[in-house]
């Protein structure tokens, strides 16, 4: 032992130095690019913490220009619309991702079946709507005439519920599944369905938790079906409303209240802003390795 | 027309006079399909398991598929899409003959393949050094850095690129003057859109690109290395020598994956970042904003419906295409 290293010590002196000089370059650009990354983030909470008047004046900062949450507080004081919204997006991402799991699982457990005779074309009909879809117009003209679900709040939800990439995801997981329980369960006299749901499903907790985590923020953060189909103000879900305010900025000034106070359009704008994404990059932080898992799943096995 | 009742009562007196037939001759065509009688139940539980999901993809899948032909009808609100008439390409010709057409597709070809060359080669940059800080405490932390982004609704960087952009307020035309230039009106300056839209894209994309690439690196066999290493070969060539080469196969799929969604635009990202605006369209209308602007906002259904079905069949022809590509340079990566 002891010769051997006193033997690669020597030779390898100056390679440590030229190494830990790279290792330092490495992290100096990883630091710097993850940095930049965060910047928009640190301006927009910068600016819903900044006093009103000195924002109009000197301009956005990306430290607060004289630290006040009257923004917060300002919305905060009269939350009708923000809460509701909050509500609709709260509803809709809950009840979404509870059914579009359990759509979805049911779909991808037949499918990982070697014995259920219509795997194949069913596996089609699933895959061929990645390759092929109709477009927003069709989509558009089904959803307002003929299923009338226009200003509906379902039509946040059923639209998203089966995605043919999360079905996959689940089946290539279901198949991985030791087939010698399920056939002691079988053989106990199980059916189908108690084995789908006391057998399969605890056993794919993990893959289920990486889609669930899916669904969630696709919900969460969806703006395209309210675009769509929405136009009353009560069923705006949270993303919509900040483009509703970010395109008519007198939106939040509709309803001055008369106290007296300046409405702070500026601050409560980004103020609003961190509202929507808080929740969601919280969720995210706890949550990440879930995500990471997925992508490398989904992203290299198809 | 056939009278329900009547066709009910025939069953039933079918029914009473040979009681076994009906219900032996539908259930030999299901055993054809599905096997024994224990096969048969095992089949029938799992198909109606699949039948919410099947359901919902006719609805929200097929039936849209189908409604396609109305790239080739006079849609009318009141006549439906059945009832409407055949106008044959008529709105095809309406739209080819518009500028728009031109400008559409130049701009979704373009920045879809300034998104593809942009993130991949950063993606692979950091990946590589990703790679080498992986044991390190901090890696957890550049991740998270990285790839937050990616789960920020384009509403919410449209104000992200607003704190920095606008006209009065914005954080870059502080810049501006601090280095004594002239302000930029940058909501009225369509030139610059494109490196906004490629700076807003990678920063959205990186850690998710990144973090695959990363696993492909990691999925290289340690040994390679450890030989390169003893033969003298320093990071730079292990990377140019090693790293690179082992990845070229999935870079080349991942890219001709992209090559085939070439025509389909990130529509939040072209319609909030510009804000809508109509002094941008020349650099920052695509096919997507286009088909929701004719829909929506102008009501021109045709001309939405034959850009939508000209991005639907150039699109699959370019995904299957790809495929096709893809499944002879490696086939464990094809999509199908």
């Amino acid at each position: 032992m002891a010769v051997t290293t006193s033997r690669q010590q020597a030779p390898m002196n100056r390679y440590r130095v030229q190494a830990s000089l790279g290792r330092f370059a490495v992290h100096a650009v990883l630091t710097l690019v993850g940095l930049t990354c965060l910047i928009p983030l640190i301006l927009v909470l910068s600016i819903s913490l900044s006093d009103e008047l000195r924002l109009a004046k000197e301009g956005y900062q990306l430290l607060p220009v004289g630290f006040t949450t009257f923004a917060y507080e300002y919305i905060l004081q009269q939350p009708g619309q923000i809460l509701r919204s909050y509500g609709v997006t709260a509803f809709v991402t809950a009840v979404g991702t509870v059914a579009g799991l359990l759509v979805c699982s049911l779909l991808a457990w037949p499918l990982a079946r070697k014995d259920f005779r219509l795997r194949g074309p069913l596996s089609f009909y699933v895959f061929f709507t990645l390759l092929f879809n109709g477009g927003m117009v069709p989509f558009y003209i089904l959803v307002t005439r003929y299923l009338g679900l226009k200003d509906n709040i379902f039509v946040l939800i059923l639209p998203y519920m089966v995605t043919a990439w999360y079905v996959l995801i689940i089946r290539t997981s279901f198949t991985q599944l030791p087939t010698e329980l399920l056939d002691a369960a079988r053989i106990d006299g199980a059916g189908e369905w108690r084995i789908f749901f006391q057998i399969v499903v605890p056993l794919s907790k993990p893959v289920l938790a990486t889609i669930g985590l899916f669904f969630v923020l696709r919900y969460w953060n969806d703006w395209f079906l309210a675009l769509l189909f929405i136009d009353d103000s009560s069923m705006y879900p949270l993303q919509y409303l900040l483009y509703v305010l970010m395109a008519n900025i007198n939106f939040m000034a509709a309803n001055p209240q008369t106290t007296g106070m300046p409405i702070p359009t500026l601050s409560a704008r980004m103020a609003m802003a961190v509202l929507a994404f808080g929740p969601a990059l919280f969720s995210f932080l706890l949550l990440q390795k879930y995500f990471v898992r997925g992508i490398t799943i989904g992203g290299l096995k198809g | 027309m056939i009278n329900e009742e009547q066709l009910e009562s025939q069953a039933a007196t079918a029914n009473s006079r040979q009681p076994q037939r009906p219900m032996s001759n539908a259930r030999r065509i299901l055993q054809r399909i599905f096997g024994n009688e224990r096969e048969l139940k095992t089949n029938l539980s799992l198909l109606s398991m699949s039948l919410p999901g099947i359901i919902l993809l006719f609805v929200f899948a097929y039936l849209p598929m189908l409604g396609i032909v109305i790239a080739f009808k006079d849609y009318r609100f009141n006549l439906g899409i059945l009832g409407s008439e055949w106008v044959g390409f008529q709105n095809f010709r309406f739209l080819f003959g518009t500028d728009a057409a031109f400008r559409i597709t130049r701009n979704t070809l373009l920045m879809n393949l300034l998104f593809i060359s942009t993130t991949t080669v950063c993606a692979l940059a950091v990946a590589i050094l990703m790679n080498e800080a992986y044991r390190s405490r901090m890696s957890k932390y550049y991740q998270t850095m990285l790839f937050f982004p990616y789960f920020i609704s384009w509403v919410i960087v449209s104000y992200f690129v607003f704190a920095f952009l606008n006209g009065q307020t914005g954080l870059v035309n502080q810049w501006v003057d601090a280095l004594g230039l002239d302000r930029i009106a940058w909501y009225r300056s369509p030139e610059y859109w494109p490196v906004i839209l490629v700076l807003a894209n990678l920063w959205n994309g990186i850690g998710f690109s990144s973090i695959i690439y990363l696993a492909g690196i990691l999925g290289i066999s340690p040994e390679l290395f450890e030989a390169a290493k003893i033969d003298g070969a320093g990071k730079l060539q292990q990377v140019r020598y090693i790293t690179l080469p082992m990845l070229y196969p999935m870079i080349i799929i991942l890219t001709l994956l992209a090559i085939g969604r070439i025509f389909h635009a990130d529509f939040g990202l072209f319609f909030f970042l510009p804000r809508d605006n109509p002094l941008l369209y020349s650099t920052t209308d695509v096919i997507d904003t286009f088909v929701y602007r004719s829909l929506v906002e102008l009501g021109e259904i045709s001309m939405a419906a034959a850009a939508g079905f000209y991005q639907s069949f150039v699109g699959f022809l370019l995904v299957v295409g790809a495929n096709w590509v893809v499944r002879r340079v490696n086939e464990d990566y094809a999509l199908y």
